[in-house]
């Protein structure tokens, strides 16, 4: 339908004021929810305002978090990656495997990112070069990966990690400040960097609202494609070292249905499923809340099962809230 | 294409035959019509959830609640064996409540627009988490189920287990309907071109509703079958078998875009996980290969499916057309 | 051709017709007239109202204010299926059929002949397909199934559809489109082989010559409004143009000075195993080559190669005076050469981003400092280019989804004018968009080529291609077929040569 008769002619100097936007915003939504639950939790147990116990609670969304950055991006880019809980279970494997043969913390590490970035090399070969559809060809590589670490280690574990390994999921980098919670602030301002400062970020939102127009503007979309699947197994990988660490034992059903934690947070962050827009500091927010929300439930004693539940309904409910006011409106 | 297999279904049934045939160099007991009538027996749950599935494909969607349904719908069967009901009500209340939970994710998708994938895998966890709530979480082990509860799955009738049967009775119902009903070939419209499906008055969300209640149903009474089979129900009975669902569509050549598919193909793809499980013992691979033989096999297959399926671009040269 | 006497009353009625949807004023207050055995034209620029009222009359829009009539009596269409058994049925731009089904199925969707049981009678439905289908001169197997058929022959089974279902009104929404010449003659013979039916025709096209040749009356929309309706043979084409825009317009292209200058881009020996072969030619500062040809001629299919979005198989093509290497669209924007493409919608706008954005997305590297954005760079770059294009919008933030087709064009073109080219290809550069917004086009082609830009224009408009270019190059089945020149250049040789038809001796 034409607008052209309802348009000035001349096009205004200035964008929409950025504060006006902010204020309207999802993340503007977020803020609110989270400041919400941060009160509830206070008033609901009296052990949640202490410096140490809020440190706790961050572990509950730092491994996922750091996923979620990366899966972020690759939902922008119109994509996804169903495999990452099973990239952790064969990088942890991998991790194992390496320690068992008697190699130290540096090899350890090395070995775990080196896998994650593996795994998410050959996902990316599979989309962006074979030209697969990625829910298809994560959904298989989510069941050989972790078939791998099955056929690994059957039903045995490995454990016996080095101190030193510890730190990476237990140690702290200053006072109350873990590892995990510092590598996850830095990775924050990374890819928020790179989501919204730099040219990738922005053929990234180019291919998700239209690849083909984006091939047609010199932006190497399998290329891009290829570098985002890559991005994800390397943050898989680096979350394998961190829970692996924090649990000193790799199974071969480590982080089972986290994948759909994964993609709870991003779309809880105001990413569009079907790709094109959403933003780095929507879904740290939405990290936030979730992180909140289950440490509440812990210390309520509520079942983790029962969690899921809600995370299932939260992921639901966020998309179709919206989605029924403006149909009310209508 | 509809009534003829095309050479998709019949590569997939060779390629059965011949790993049975490899199979049978070896362990010729494996191929004795009584151990195929097992492995059917074995794969028949695939199957009806696969057909289930297949429906949900074809109009553009995916169900990854199938398994938790599954679960969900046979812990509830159990229960009400253990309150007394009997068996003729508890068959159609599985039924019932599996169409109801698909319904759930239909409503979903057609009134609140919500994409499939994240409505079933929020639903996934709810319903797991359901079967928790409702049982809490202790298991129902056989003891407390009554005979008639158990035996109905694995009465021999004409030489096959009634489970059999149901799976055979529920491919013969696929075939027909979607084959010879209005509403089936809706399906195939509404997959293949939703724009146009609405200019010949197919309502695209309806027919993804139905597709799901559909779905739903045959989890649901696929819920009974199994808990009644292996005569235990827990939270996590069928953990993750909705990946082996969406593999045996894949393999079965079931395009994931929609709107292309046959039973032959899903029933076959099935049948290829099937014979690969209970192979495998056999042959002496541990079972944990499962899980890596079947994510090999998806992605096989849909490599397969798109070089199969990668237009056949228009070609302008006279002399290449001669040549293709 | 003369009108035969109206009946006294139109089968279809529509009156009052309103709709609205957020923002914008679709149609007020329209009306149409659609009568047994005529064809009726309706004429309107883009975003005139046409396909609002077509989605009105099958069903898919409910108007907020209104009549239709069918026969006198008032109906409603709730729903497609309500237009349907009203006996109105569509034949859509892009052939709306379902690719995977059988051309019987596609024929019955929805009725298909049942057994007794209430099952789908194959056996009947295919017999009752290759009747219909002989009914209109289409040789067609029943059972092949759609992805096997060109896109004439979808249109035939189109049209069988609307047989199958008895319909009354059969609208034609663009349906020469994407037909090539021969196509387009048996389709008109089919109008008239449904107008002796005793069918009603409306007949939506941008094409003047065809309205003429086809139809017996015309209905004139303009923003939404109703403007005038009438026969065919009262009318002038100036009559209908000035209907349409509002004012008068003459098909006046822009005068150029023909200055021509060195050579910038040479093609030798472009060849491509399935798409075109043996191309040859070189481009000059300054000229507009027009490329001439039958839809699915390689026109495009060459282009996109020069852009490095197919691949050649061999030859080799030179920019200025180096060997160009092209591999990917990123290359070829770094050596100078850009594409318009053809279809805005897929390949030209980023719909979802902004204006700006979109402007700057293949000049990126400019206005970037190592990788990371400049954004005053970039909203000064995309200031500067849609000014220069007269675009109209709220704003630069605004997203391109919204603007107008005519306003999306010019974003793309502005994007590609940024990345400052030296050739530059537009692929029908004024497909689909309205003759005010065309004229724009066409001197702003003129102008870059008096800038010294070299253009080359894939048009399948002989006036536009006539009017335009210094030089024209006819394909034909993947191959240079003429290339023409000063007096040379005559709608007659071009047809000739696109077709394969001997020169007349």
């Amino acid at each position: 339908m034409s607008d052209a008769s309802h348009t000035p002619r001349i096009i205004p100097d200035r964008l929409t004021s950025p504060l006006t936007r902010a204020l309207r915003s999802w993340e503007a939504l977020l803020v609110v929810v989270a400041v919400a639950v941060f009160i509830a939790n206070s008033i609901a147990s009296p052990y949640f305002l202490d410096a140490w116990n809020l440190s706790d609670a961050t572990f509950n969304f730092t491994e996922k978090a750091m996923i979620a950055f990366a899966m972020a991006m690759l939902i922008i880019a119109g994509e996804i990656d169903l495999s990452v809980a099973s990239i952790i279970a064969l990088a942890s494997t991998a991790m194992g495997i390496v320690m068992t043969a008697g190699f130290g913390t540096p090899a350890i590490v090395a070995t775990g990112i080196g896998v994650g970035v593996l795994c998410g090399a050959l996902n990316g070969f599979f989309v962006a070069r074979l030209g697969l559809p990625s829910i298809v060809v994560t959904i298989g590589t989510m069941s050989l990966f972790r078939g791998i670490s099955y056929i690994v280690l059957g039903d045995q574990a490995f454990t016996g990690y080095p101190d030193s390994f510890a730190y990476f999921g237990q140690g702290y980098v200053w006072w109350v400040f873990s590892f995990e919670l510092v590598l996850f602030a830095a990775l924050a301002l990374g890819f928020y960097v790179l989501l919204h400062r730099t040219n990738f970020g922005r053929s990234v939102y180019a291919i998700g609202n239209n690849p083909m127009a984006a091939l047609f503007s010199g932006i190497r979309v399998n290329r891009v494609r290829f570098i985002l699947f890559l991005l994800t197994g390397l943050m898989s990988g680096i979350a394998a070292v961190c829970l692996t660490s924090r649990l000193g034992s790799t199974r071969p059903s480590i982080a089972t249905g986290m994948e759909l934690e994964v993609v709870t947070m991003v779309v809880l962050g105001g990413v569009n499923i079907l790709g094109g827009s959403g933003t780095i500091p929507g879904v740290v927010l939405a990290a936030v809340i979730m992180g909140l929300v289950t440490f509440g439930f812990g210390l309520l004693n509520v079942p983790g099962i029962v969690m899921s539940i809600f995370l299932g309904l939260l992921l639901i409910g966020v998309i179709a809230v919206p989605r029924l006011i403006a149909r009310m409106r209508r | 294409m509809n009534r003829l297999l095309k050479s998709r279904e019949v590569l997939l049934a060779l390629a059965i035959l011949a790993l049975l045939a490899v199979i049978a160099t070896r362990f010729p007991a494996f191929i004795a019509p009584g151990n195929l009538t097992n492995v059917f027996n074995d794969t028949a749950p695939l199957i009806i959830l696969a057909l289930g599935q297949m429906i949900v494909i074809l109009t553009k969607c995916i169900d990854l609640s199938v398994a938790a349904t599954l679960a969900l719908c046979g812990m509830v069967a159990a229960m009400l064996d253990g309150a007394g009901v009997p068996l003729a009500l508890i068959l159609p209340a599985a039924l019932v409540l599996g169409a109801a939970l698909g319904a759930v994710n239909g409503l979903l998708v057609w009134k609140v627009d919500i994409p499939p994938i994240v409505v079933t895998l929020g639903t996934m966890t709810i319903y797991r988490g359901i079967i928790f709530l409702i049982s809490d979480g202790r298991w129902i082990n056989a003891h407390q189920m009554t005979a008639g509860f158990k035996d109905l799955p694995r009465t021999e009738v004409l030489g096959l287990h009634v489970m059999s049967w149901i799976a055979l009775a529920v491919i013969g119902g696929a075939y027909v309907l979607l084959n010879r009903t209005a509403l089936g070939r809706s399906f195939f419209a509404v997959g293949g071109n939703p724009h146009a499906a609405v200019y010949t008055g197919i309502d695209v969300g309806r027919m993804q509703a139905v597709a799901f209640v559909l779905s739903g149903a045959l989890a649901g009474l696929t819920g009974y079958l199994w808990v009644a089979r292996y005569a235990v129900a827990y939270v996590d009975v069928a953990g993750g078998f909705e990946l082996d669902v969406v593999a045996a569509c894949v393999i079965g050549g079931v395009a994931i875009a929609g709107g292309a598919g046959s039973v032959a193909g899903a029933v076959l793809g099935a049948l290829f996980l099937g014979v690969i499980k209970n192979a495998l013992p056999v042959v002496g691979i541990s079972p944990f290969w499962q899980l890596a033989i079947s994510g090999s096999a998806i992605i096989i297959a849909v490599a397969f499916n798109a070089r199969q399926g990668r237009a056949r671009g228009r070609i302008i040269l006279k002399s290449a057309e001669h040549r293709a | 051709m003369t009108a035969a006497p109206l009946p006294p009353q139109p089968v279809l009625r529509l009156s009052g017709i309103s709709k609205s949807f957020p923002g914008v004023r679709a149609l007020s207050d329209v009306q149409l007239d659609l009568y047994a055995g005529q064809v009726t034209a309706l004429i309107g620029e883009n975003g005139a109202g046409k396909s609002t009222i077509v989605k009105v009359l099958t069903g898919i829009y409910q108007p907020d204010a209104g009549r239709i009539e069918v026969d006198g009596a008032q109906v409603q269409f709730p729903t497609a299926d309500a237009a349907a058994r009203a006996g109105v049925t569509a034949i859509h731009q892009e052939t709306v059929l379902f690719d995977e089904l059988t051309v019987a199925e596609n024929i019955f969707l929805g009725h298909a002949p049942r057994t007794r049981l209430g099952l789908i009678d194959w056996v009947a439905m295919e017999a009752q397909a290759r009747a219909l289908l002989d009914r209109i001169g289409a040789d067609l197997d029943p059972r092949l199934t759609l992805r096997e058929l060109g896109i004439a022959s979808k249109h035939l089974v189109a049209i069988a559809r609307a047989l199958s279902i008895d319909a009354r009104v059969v609208i034609m929404d663009e349906p020469t489109a994407a037909l090539s010449h021969k196509e387009i003659h048996e389709l008109y013979e089919l109008v008239e082989r449904l107008k002796a039916e005793g069918k009603a025709i409306l007949f939506i096209s941008h094409k003047f010559d065809e309205i003429f040749r086809i139809a017996d009356r015309y209905t004139v929309f303009r923003d939404g409004a109703f403007i005038g309706a009438g026969a065919m043979a009262d009318v002038t084409e100036g009559q209908l143009v000035q209907m349409m825009v509002g004012r008068s317009v003459d098909q006046i292209f822009p005068k150029r000075a023909h200055n021509i200058g060195a050579p910038v881009l040479t093609v030798a020996g472009y060849s491509h195993p399935t798409e075109f072969e043996d191309i040859n030619f070189t481009l000059h500062r300054g000229e507009i080559l027009g490329f001439y040809g039958l839809v699915g001629a390689g026109r495009s299919e060459v282009m996109q190669a020069l852009f490095g979005i197919t691949k050649p198989s061999k030859g080799a093509c030179r920019i200025g005076d180096g060997v160009a290497v092209i591999r990917s669209t990123a290359e070829a924007i770094a050596q100078g050469i850009v594409y318009v493409p053809e279809d805005r919608g897929k390949q030209g706008a980023v719909k979802g981003l902004p204006i700006f954005q979109n402007v700057t997305l293949p000049s990126l590297s400019r206005t970037s400092r190592g990788g990371f954005l400049r954004m005053a760079e970039e909203f000064k770059l995309a200031r500067d280019y849609t000014r220069r294009l007269d675009l109209r919008a709220a704003s630069l933030d605004q997203d391109v989804g919204l603007l107008s087709g005519g306003n999306q064009q010019k974003v793309v073109i502005a994007k590609w004018l940024a990345t400052k080219p030296r050739v530059i290809i537009l692929d029908e550069p004024t497909k689909g968009i309205d003759i005010g917004s065309k004229a724009a086009v066409h001197d702003f082609m003129a102008e870059l080529a008096a800038e010294g830009l070299a253009v080359i224009m894939v048009s399948s408009e002989i006036p536009e291609i006539l009017g335009m270019s210094d030089r024209v190059i006819v394909m034909r089945e993947g191959r240079i077929a003429a290339e023409l020149t000063g007096s040379d250049m005559t709608p007659e040789r071009l047809v000739r040569a696109a077709a394969g038809i001997a020169e007349a001796a």
